[in-house]
């Protein structure tokens, strides 16, 4: 047996490496470490709680408003209001914004670049693959960057900006969306849906969204010549759905009242969630702590030098459990039946995850347009929202990558506690006090490793889109 | 121009707004101008020893590149070892990753407040993470590199300061390089790069009429300036986000909320709440730049006493409820 250690792990966002045990070319053994530590839950702890808002967004680049919704979340909470219609929609418009661009970044700049590498050079699919997502210059990168950048106008409008947007507010939204402004909003959902009706899906969003089971979306691949077809007839021909299964447990907060909260298992079936089951176990980290905590009374305090550690990532359990979140809960927990007939067959998986998330793509934007016209402009779209001097509240979104929770509490006017459980903390968790591995070191063991294996490895760690500055902020 | 990039203590949020770049999509833009990278943690196909293995040919001087551009704050904690980021696949400290490569490149950019200064990494009590910019402490001149460093092209660290940098700031200064070249008059007193830092955020703001009249905002969307209560220090904030959109459209400003300055040293600890404003005997501490305190206070009285009725009601609405009066045959 021999033990190496992967990284720099790109294509991620952040930095990762992964140590691997291989033995006979396969993984026995997975460990997950996230080595950047930034302390964003201190940085926090003493200030006004509405700087919050300021500072939460500053944790992530690529899900920075998803942070800034749960912070904004969490202070309604406290201050027990409730935004306005106008105000609601325009804050999920501007989280949906982010989620979708960010499902769509990882699919062209991140996951696809490894399937034109020349470790596969003469697979009947690599020639197109590689024309099309050579990292930087294949032919689909420009015009995804140039969609995304159109789409991103969204938050131009209705966020000032993006990343780091203050427009998200416990009372609402501070832009107050015009008239005009509305009209120009549903032009760029327009252009955006042709490029994902072009070049994505060569197919209308409604349809892609309706199929129900593995063999439809297998046919329906055969006849389609968009990028997203050209996935799944690499993936199939690869097995990428018998690869990568982690828990099969899936945790889901609820997003855009769309996809209803839960937890989803095969034997089960959607189970309410009972957030009191929550806690984070330290025993693998570089932090002290004996007992799993509870978020509420989570901790985070620096033991660099300890013996066990190998990632500044705590280990957060449900009930005791490893869980998986991401769009893959998001729609399992819902019930989408090509999801759950694909995991009944094979469990999570690679490409289980990767069509989640193309599905939530092909439901939301719709979603959007309904969303832009129910907004009435000159109704409000913010109510003032007054922090009492203390008080304990909780913030969960669903991030494009999964569940968000912040955890507050303030006192006298200053935020005594702040804890936060990003989706990539589920997901790359580390073993718990029990030894059991996180979802992630799970999904690797039994996958070729070592020279000359082909970058499965790759594959499957980037299904999960990675954010390792969220995991450990 | 070949430049190679590094990501440490921060969010990664520069490049994902570097990557929103527009008009044309960022790599057609630098490839056509002449620029490529090396390698970019978030974009490059090479991975793990690969990737090191590009890394050390460029410390080492095996490889020759232009420009390192490192986002992210430097850790160089706990007690000085740097663990708080040792570059994955490699076990050594990012900060020494970044002295080699220092040493070797010709220009060194700091992307991001983060990296120029230290930035809410630093901003710890008592910076536990012993976090620090490229070539300053939050204001005075240190940081990783000291505040003597000069590469080997002949200047100091270019402090592409803001929280996230706008892309146009961070292509236009490389396609400066490439084209013109840079020399330290086209860079302020801190290394800012002049192409955006000799404005004011206030300059183009759609609330200067609000502005003009002291009709200030009293809550969250409210159309008025948000200078007097609202915490806005766009009167004092050094970049152009008022005259170059940001995502087509944007600035926090017609967002509807207040400018944080995240273009200067020590900005994420203001020392006050963010988003209000901080006054004393109910004037506004951090008045306008170049303004004596007198002349605001003066000037102040007497808009407020002008302000037409329009700019009076718009001001603390979130629409417009008073339009611009419509004169008769156009005179
Ligand atoms: S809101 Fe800020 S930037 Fe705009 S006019 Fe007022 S002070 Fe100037
Ligand atoms: S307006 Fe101020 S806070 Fe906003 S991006 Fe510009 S300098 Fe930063």
């Amino acid at each position: 047996m021999k033990r190496i250690q992967v990284g720099p792990f790109n294509r991620v966002e952040g930095d990762l490496e992964i140590g691997l045990d291989i033995d006979a070319g396969r993984v026995v053994a997975a460990r997950v470490n996230s080595p950047l530590f930034r302390g964003f839950e201190q940085i926090l702890v003493g200030r006004d709680p509405a700087d919050a808002l300021a500072v939460v967004p500053r944790i992530c680049g690529i899900c920075s408003v998803a942070q800034s919704a749960a912070a904004a979340s969490a202070l309604a909470a406290l201050a027990g209001v409730t935004p306005p219609p106008n105000g609601q929609l325009a804050s999920r418009l501007v989280l949906a914004t982010e989620n979708l661009a960010d499902h769509l970044t990882h699919f062209h700049l991140f996951f696809m670049p490894d399937f034109a590498r020349a470790a596969y050079a003469g697979r009947h699919w690599h020639d197109d693959v590689a024309r099309r997502f050579t990292a930087q210059h294949g032919s689909a990168v420009a015009p995804w960057l140039q969609a995304r950048a159109r789409f991103f106008n969204l938050t131009g409008f209705l966020a000032g900006r993006w990343p780091h947007t203050l427009a998200l507010q416990p009372g609402g939204s501070s832009k107050a969306m015009t008239a005009a402004e509305r009209i120009r909003i549903l032009a760029l959902l327009r252009e955006f849906r042709a490029f994902l009706e072009g070049r994505l899906f060569a197919d209308s969003l409604e349809a892609f969204a309706g199929l129900a089971a593995f063999d439809e979306l297998q046919a329906w691949a055969a006849t389609r010549d968009g990028d997203f077809a050209l996935f799944l007839r690499a993936a199939g021909d690869l097995g990428l759905e018998r690869c990568g299964r982690a828990a099969d447990r899936f945790l889901s907060y609820g997003a855009y009242e769309l996809f209803p909260a839960g937890l989803w298992q095969a034997d089960t079936g959607a189970q309410p969630l009972d957030m009191t089951r929550i806690a984070e176990d330290v025993s693998h980290s570089w932090l002290y702590g004996d007992t799993p905590l509870p978020p509420a009374q989570g901790e985070t305090r620096v033991d660099a030098d300890k013996a066990e550690a190998y990632t500044w990532c705590k280990a957060p359990r449900y009930g005791g459990q490893v869980v998986e979140t991401g769009a893959l809960s998001r729609q399992l927990v819902a019930g989408h039946p090509l999801l759950r007939d694909l995991v009944a067959r094979h469990g999570g998986s690679v490409t289980a995850r990767i069509v989640a998330r193309m599905l939530e793509v092909a439901q939301v934007v719709p979603a959007m347009e309904n969303w832009l016209r129910a907004i009435e402009p000159g109704e409000p779209f913010c109510l003032p929202a007054p922090l009492p001097d203390s008080g304990q509240a909780v913030g969960l979104v669903e991030a494009a990558r999964g569940g968000l929770g912040h955890w507050l509490s303030v006192k006298r006017g200053r935020i005594e506690r702040y804890q936060i459980i990003a989706p990539t903390t589920w997901n790359f968790s580390p073993r718990d006090a029990a030894g059991t591995p996180g979802a992630l070191e799970q999904a690797l063991v039994g996958l070729p490793a070592g020279d000359d294996a082909p970058p499965t490895v790759q594959h499957v760690v980037r299904s999960f889109d990675p954010c390792m500055v969220c995991t450990v902020h | 121009m070949k430049v190679l990039w590094l990501q440490s203590g921060g969010c990664g949020g520069c490049t994902q707004s570097l990557l929103c770049h527009e008009p044309r999509p960022l790599f057609d833009e630098l490839r056509d101008a002449g620029i490529d990278f090396v390698w970019h943690p978030a974009l490059s196909e090479a991975s793990g020893e690969e990737a090191l293995a590009v890394l050390e040919d460029c410390a080492a001087g095996r490889r020759e590149f232009d420009v390192l551009c490192v986002e992210g704050a430097m850790l160089r904690g706990p007690n000085g070892t740097g663990k708080f980021h040792l570059m994955a696949g490699s076990g050594r400290p990012l900060t020494e990753w970044v002295q080699r490569l220092a040493e070797q490149a010709k220009w060194v950019f700091a992307i991001g407040s983060c990296t120029a200064w230290g930035g809410f990494s630093a901003s710890t009590p008592g910076n536990p993470l012993e976090a620090c910019g490229l070539q300053y402490d939050t204001d005075t001149p240190g940081g990783l590199l000291g505040k003597g460093f000069i590469s080997r092209g002949g200047l100091p660290v270019v402090n592409i300061a803001g929280c996230p940098t706008h892309p146009g700031w961070v292509v236009d200064t490389l396609e400066k390089l490439a084209i013109d070249g840079l020399r330290t008059s086209d860079l302020d007193e801190i290394g800012r790069p002049l192409l955006y830092a000799e404005q004011l955020v206030h300059h183009g703001c759609p609330r200067n009429e609000f502005y003009e009249f002291k009709a200030s905002a009293e809550k969250h969307s409210d159309l008025g300036c948000l200078m007097e209560n609202l915490g806005c220090k766009g009167t004092q904030a050094h970049a152009d986000c008022n005259t170059r959109a940001w995502n087509g459209a944007g600035s926090c400003l017609k967002g509807g909320y207040a400018c944080i300055a995240c273009t200067e040293p020590g900005f994420e600890s203001p020392g006050h709440a963010f988003q209000e404003t901080p006054k004393l005997a109910g004037i506004p501490v951090g008045l306008p730049v170049d303004m004596p305190k007198a002349w605001f206070v003066a000037l102040a009285a007497l808009s407020k006493s002008a302000t037409p009725k329009r700019v009076r009601d718009n001001a603390v609405v979130d629409h417009t409820v008073v339009r611009p009066g419509v004169k008769k045959g156009g005179k």
